[in-house]
């Protein structure tokens, strides 16, 4: 029984991620933030790293997380509970899209030049822009400073009640470096930023610890 | 719709798959080859219907590719076109990580891969942010747009609060802004001239 709850969890938490996602890949990080760490099923940093390996991985991002937090979150009760897991996330994050698609193209012709569709996208699209930089900005005060929020906390309380912080200055020096990377070439593949960025972590901080 | 009959659901299966196989990192990065598979090869549909199905996948909730595939699919085959070239997308990226998963969980502990992860969050941390600063250059540059951005970027930075209902004001805001604020705007400039 539990397990059941554990699934049908799974399927509505990536069904509402599906359904508020507007403009898909990145958009998607604050609403999988939000209720996947909220829930307990990943830290900060496993979703950090996962961003890493999506990005490194073919297919959309959206199935690529449901995916991998289905198997996870499902595979602590055994490896086919994991595959369940996977089919239920991966679901709940493909129907919110297929099931309006269907009816937009079904029904609604005018869909897009509908005034008030158009109206309420023109306040979304930025507003979805500062939850991005949002998110960029909670997970580079963890990354960077070892500052975490956890639920029920906001900045204030968390700086307040922190220990251990102070700047990871190896950490600023790869993500410097990245950052003069992807300015100097802007074409291309991020695999590659990644794959010097592991090379550069293995040096710093693996390499130190022999 | 009549000239597409010949095309089987299994094409759309395959060549969805071969999509969904050959994108890294999903949404407008998949649009160049959906343009070469559905367009070019297929004749499913032509580059206006791609337009439009690009600002229909933009203007409503959800995956990029999964819209995208869902459209055409209905376009050449109906409900389960639809089902054969989403189920398409998805199954690359669903099979091939349902397998990582299982070897992430045993060698993330391993010295070496941990230091190599360390190093790669520093990293994911630009990506991110140059997907802000990429998207933003699609918003309008006036003050509407500054204050919505700034204002969602400090409830949920600094407050930390719930992503959903944010979303929901931006879109009454957007509604109230363009149906009360602009014409009103709009109306004075006329009369200033």
């Amino acid at each position: 029984m539990a397990f059941l709850k554990t699934i049908l969890t799974l399927f509505g938490t990536f069904f509402k991620i599906g359904l508020f996602t507007i403009g898909g890949g990145y958009a998607m990080i604050p609403m999988i933030k939000a209720e996947v760490v909220n829930l307990g099923w990943m830290t900060v940093n496993d979703l950090i790293d996962f961003i890493a390996v999506a990005e490194s991985t073919p297919g959309p991002f959206a199935i690529n997380i449901a995916t991998y937090v289905g198997t996870i979150v499902g595979g602590d009760s055994g490896i086919w509970q994991g595959v369940v897991g996977a089919v239920c996330a991966t679901l709940g994050v493909v129907l919110p899209s297929f099931l309006i698609i269907l009816l937009v193209a079904r029904y609604f012709d005018g869909f897009k030049d509908n005034r008030y569709v158009s109206a309420a996208l023109f306040g979304i699209r930025p507003a979805v822009v500062g939850l991005i930089a949002a998110a960029a900005f909670t997970i580079a005060i963890g990354v960077f400073l070892g500052l975490s929020i956890g639920s029920g906390q906001n900045l204030f309380t968390a700086a307040a009640s922190a220990s251990g912080v102070s700047l990871n200055w190896r950490s600023l020096l790869i993500g410097a470096l990245a950052f003069g990377f992807s300015r100097w070439k802007k074409k291309l593949h991020p695999i590659w930023m990644i794959l010097g960025a592991a090379v550069l972590g293995i040096l710093l901080f693996g390499l130190p610890e022999l | 719709m009549d000239q597409e009959k010949s095309s089987s659901l299994w094409t759309l299966f395959a060549s969805f798959f071969k999509i969904g196989a050959f994108t890294f990192g999903g949404g407008y990065a998949m649009i160049p080859i959906i343009e070469k598979e559905a367009i070019e090869k297929q004749h499913w549909i032509t580059d206006s219907d791609m337009l439009d199905i690009i600002a229909i996948a933009e203007s409503t909730p959800g995956v990029l590719a999964v819209n995208t595939a869902t459209f055409v699919g209905y376009k050449v085959r109906r409900f389960w076109g639809s089902v054969a070239a989403t189920l398409g997308v998805v199954l690359p990226a669903f099979l091939l990580i349902s397998v990582l998963s299982y070897f992430i969980a045993q060698v993330r502990d391993n010295l070496w891969v941990a230091a190599a992860f360390e190093g790669i969050r520093a990293a994911v941390v630009v990506l991110i942010l140059n997907a802000v600063v990429k998207l933003s250059k699609g918003c309008k540059k006036d003050w509407f747009n500054y204050a919505l951005m700034g204002v969602s970027f400090l409830l949920v930075a600094l407050l930390n609060l719930p992503v959903i209902p944010v979303i929901l004001g931006a879109a009454i805001l957007g509604i109230l802004y363009t149906l009360f604020v602009l014409p009103k705007m709009q109306a004075r400039e006329k009369e200033g001239k």
